[in-house]
């Protein structure tokens, strides 16, 4: 058996005598899709930062591919093929969707300090970059300017930046959130499309959208893990539910069927 | 120059995906357009001794040597969105290296304007490591800082003749060992040289990789490491570039004025530098340009005419600007316009 | 201990420069912290609260008319405070903020070239007030000393306010959230515009009870706008304590430092100010979910 990809251990994030996130174990194994659900305030979203590296634990490990990555930043991880997106889309708006993912692109196989003309080497860049344009299905937007996408396309142009830092996890953030049923719908088939080798962590509030992608689930209350395993197991689970229905009455039915929440 | 932001996105018909056509059209277009333009612009400049009285063009050669501060502002400021007032640091350091090279050292331009780019290449990498560890209103104010600091050293050195300033520099010699030029003319012609070179070299590093880098920095510091990229090195090597450009500058100005004050680095000129920038529209190069013109032509002609009412009119100029012109004087090109950021998107030319 | 005797006096002096500081700046930095406007015009309003004495008691003090000198001076600063919170309401950029308030600043400094000349202008405190009293062993001028107590009042007062009343929960919201000014009605909005108007009203004032110090010149503006500029960000965007120690560091290093190193005061202070920074970012005490280097 190869070891987890990324294993957290005792995991925690305090705030004082807030714990953000407390005492938190759990493993992601090689090409799993895995994902993290909890009701609001959970934690999610502040666990999902530690992971990423944008927010450092303040106790335990986070080792990814054999490596404790605890202490690094969040560019050495993303360099390491563990990549995030962002849930509020976070794109180069005033670039244009080549440029945004040429960035991305250049960070990994070119040589992003030069400044020199090259016409042999900005035509790699540019190929390797409409390759993963096509991917995503952007190819034919790749000089529309990326303000004056459609949400839904920001989304795929997300996953496209995302695949050009060749990944060897991908952290999604509440991707659905925001989008039209149609959309989710788009976006779900272009999560399955991903090759099976890359692993994803998916951070959702979509219940529905989480139980069609994922294989494994860990749930999150208050901070703390509360469940983990099969979606199956963790929808029976009690302590889940008492957890979702726990909240002020009616606020969080345990599955939606529009799918379109607005985080 | 007015392709300067025009990204390549023209993409080669015989990748297997290629870019929608429009971007290809657009693109190229633009950019000859643009190559022509800046080509008919640089012919009428330097034509300009031939035709116009020494007064102007001394005042011309203040422009371009203002203007070439200016723009690195502006790669700064407009394309990796950090504010600076403290340009005029490396401008000064490299008038006084290129003015003190001429005293003890040679008359020729070239080893001046070397000397003096790298002393303020220098002073700015070591300054930069500090500086671009913040952003927003705290990087402000560390260049203020840094303007401030450099200004009291200025004033402080018996070198650099205290708050005097640095005088008696002879005049600058083009061949090894040639004549001191005399004739406003050909010094107006060096300063052209050294503006053109610096304006050339700015559009080829804001449109290669390192450009759109910067570009990143300005639009999503955040996301930039969160694609695995070190924005301190590209924030670094951005303020070194931009601090060389000025320091480049600071040569053209000794050269034509061949004196050297502490005031030529203190926070008034910091100041118009910053606001020229967004004033002409920020991410832009040529706009910035055309705004310095403005800027010396009202603080010193009209002021003179006016009085000395100059600072009084520029500041109306600047007022009235930003409730006329919200994207700077760059935005009253209609394609430029239409595009939501400072900077434009390729396929905007099919709009034409 | 002997340097403290020998220097005891200039470090009365630099609280006594500090509290005034302090008066000016905090108005620049509760306008950043709840308009997210940068008001590079402040020193202007300070500088035309000097000339304000200068016109009022250019020929001659008294009580009454000292007291005439501050109310027209706050009067005259609210005004251009409330007009710049006008100006600036439907610009959210901030280069183009900074465009706006520095193209005023031009303007202003210019108009009051015109007005009062190019000299230095004195302004004398009030009788009341103008003279010495011994204080640590020789006679100390009572003007400072009263500067001193006025800073103190300031700051006090607007602690109250800011901790003790609605106007300053509001006040205390914006700053802790700016996204919270989108989604505000109009009665907020009147009270954000009062900021500006109340912080502009304090550069006046600060700039007029100055001006028996520092004068009344062309060129004080500037010097004001950078001294409210460190002190914000020495102690914090936002913040009413960090104004406070921001400004009792700049009026020690501008005093102290003169005496010390004459020549090289200015030096001190942004030496000073880039080590704090480097340290601090954010200041040193940056409000409770301050903004950092956020621009």
């Amino acid at each position: 058996m190869s070891e987890a990809l990324l294993k957290l251990e005792g995991v925690s994030l305090h705030y004082g005598s807030l714990k953000a996130v407390d005492d938190v174990s759990f493993e992601v194994e090689r090409g799993a899709r895995h994902a993290l659900i909890g009701p609001n305030g959970a934690g999610k979203s502040t666990l999902f930062s530690v992971i990423g590296g944008a927010r450092k634990a303040t106790a335990g490990t986070i080792t990814f591919n054999g490596q404790d990555i605890t202490a690094e930043s969040e560019s050495t991880r993303a360099r390491a093929g563990l990549v995030r997106t962002f849930q509020h889309s976070s794109l180069f708006l005033n670039m244009s969707v080549l440029d945004n993912v040429a960035l991305a692109v250049e960070g990994f196989e070119g040589r992003p300090w030069r400044f020199f003309p090259s016409p042999r080497a900005d035509r790699k860049i540019r190929e390797r970059t409409m390759e993963h344009l096509t991917n995503v299905g952007l190819a034919d937007r790749a000089g529309e300017l990326c303000g004056n996408l459609s949400h839904g396309e920001r989304r795929q142009l997300e996953v496209g930046m995302v695949l050009a830092c060749n990944p060897t996890m991908v952290l999604f953030d509440e991707p659905a959130a925001g989008m039209s049923a149609a959309e989710t719908h788009r976006f779900m088939d272009l999560i399955e499309s991903l090759p099976a080798d890359v692993t994803v962590l998916i951070v959702e509030h979509d219940l529905d959208l989480v139980f069609r992608l994922a294989q494994s689930v860990s749930v999150l209350a208050a901070g703390r893990l509360i469940a983990h395993g099969s979606p199956a197991e963790v929808r029976e689970d009690e302590a889940v539910k008492v957890a979702y229905l726990g909240e002020s009455e009616g606020a969080e039915p345990l599955f939606y069927s529009g799918g379109s929440d607005v985080a | 120059m007015s392709t300067i932001n025009n990204e390549k996105t023209t993409v080669d018909p015989g990748t297997k995906t290629p870019a929608p056509r429009h971007a290809v059209r657009g693109g190229g277009r633009r950019r000859w357009l643009g190559l022509l333009l800046a080509v008919v612009a640089l012919l009428v400049l330097a034509s300009v001794p031939l035709w116009l009285s020494p007064y102007p063009v001394t005042m011309l050669s203040r422009i371009l040597a203002f203007a070439l501060l200016v723009v690195s502002v502006d790669l700064l400021t407009g394309y990796t969105g950090l504010p600076t007032l403290g340009q005029v640091a490396y401008f000064g350091a490299g008038a006084y290296a290129a003015g003190l090279t001429g005293i003890y050292l040679t008359t020729n331009a070239f080893v001046q304007m070397v000397v003096g780019t790298l002393v303020a290449a220098a002073l700015a990498l070591v300054t930069g490591i500090v500086a671009v560890r913040t952003k927003g209103f705290v990087f402000l104010m560390v260049t203020l800082a840094i303007t401030e600091l450099a200004h009291k050293q200025a004033e402080a050195m018996a070198l650099t003749g205290g708050s005097n300033g640095l005088s008696g520099i002879p005049g600058i010699s083009i061949l090894p060992g040639g004549e001191p030029i005399a004739l406003v003319g050909y010094l107006y012609w060096w300063v052209l040289f050294v503006f053109a070179l610096g304006v050339a070299l700015s559009v080829i590093l804001v449109r290669s990789p390192m450009g759109r880098s910067m570009r990143g920095i300005r639009d999503g510091e955040e996301r930039m490491r969160a694609i695995g990229r070190r924005t301190f090195m590209v924030k670094l090597v951005a303020f070194t570039f931009a601090g060389s450009l000025a320091g480049m500058a600071g040569t053209a100005w000794t050269a034509q004025a061949r004196f050297v004050s502490p005031g030529d680095m203190a926070f008034a000129l910091a100041a118009i530098a910053l606001l020229s920038v967004v004033f002409g529209g920020a991410g832009t190069i040529w706009g910035p340009i055309v705004a310095a013109a403005i800027v010396i032509l009202i603080r010193d002609e009209i002021g003179a005419i006016a009085d000395g009412r100059g600072g009084m009119i520029l500041g109306f100029v600047f007022v009235l600007a930003v409730f006329l012109l919200p994207r700077g004087i760059a935005g009253l090109s209609r394609r430029r316009a239409a595009a939501v950021g400072p900077t434009p998107i390729a396929g905007e030319g099919d709009e034409l | 201990m002997d340097w403290f005797v020998a220097n005891s006096v200039t470090m009365v002096n630099g609280i006594a420069l500090g509290a005034v500081l302090f008066i000016v700046a905090i108005g620049l930095s509760l306008v950043f912290g709840t308009m997210d406007v940068l008001n590079l015009a402040h020193g202007s309003i300070a500088l035309i609260g000097a000339y304000v004495g200068v016109a009022v008691l250019g020929g001659g003090a008294s009580s009454a008319l000292s007291f005439a000198a501050v109310l027209v001076a706050a009067l005259v600063g609210l005004l251009a405070g409330v007009l710049l919170a006008v100006l600036t309401t439907s610009v959210r950029d901030h280069l183009r903020q900074a465009m706006l308030t520095l193209g005023v600043a031009m303007i202003v400094g210019d108009l009051l070239l015109m007005v009062f000349g190019g000299d230095v202008k004195t302004v004398p405190p009030p009788p009341a007030l103008a003279g010495s009293v011994p204080f640590l062993g020789a006679p100390y001028p009572v003007y400072r000393l009263v500067l001193i107590g006025v800073g103190l009042v300031v700051g006090i007062g607007l602690w109250l306010l800011l901790e003790k009343t609605t106007i300053g929960a509001v006040v205390r919201a914006t700053v802790n959230d700016r996204g919270m000014v989108e989604a505000i009605g109009v009665r907020t909005r009147l009270v954000l515009a009062g900021v500006f108007g109340g912080g502009a009203a304090l550069a006046a004032v600060g700039g007029l009870i100055a001006s028996p110090l520092m004068g009344a010149q062309p060129g004080n503006d500037n010097l004001m706008l950078v001294y409210a500029l460190v002190i914000v960000v020495i102690g914090g965007l936002g913040s009413l304590k960090g104004a406070a120690v921001g400004a009792l560091l700049v009026g020690e290093v501008q005093t102290v430092g003169v005496a010390l190193l004459s020549g090289y005061a200015s030096f001190l202070m942004f030496a000073v100010m880039a080590a704090i920074l480097l340290i601090k970012p954010a200041g040193l005490l940056p409000s409770k979910h301050g903004h950092g280097g956020g621009h």
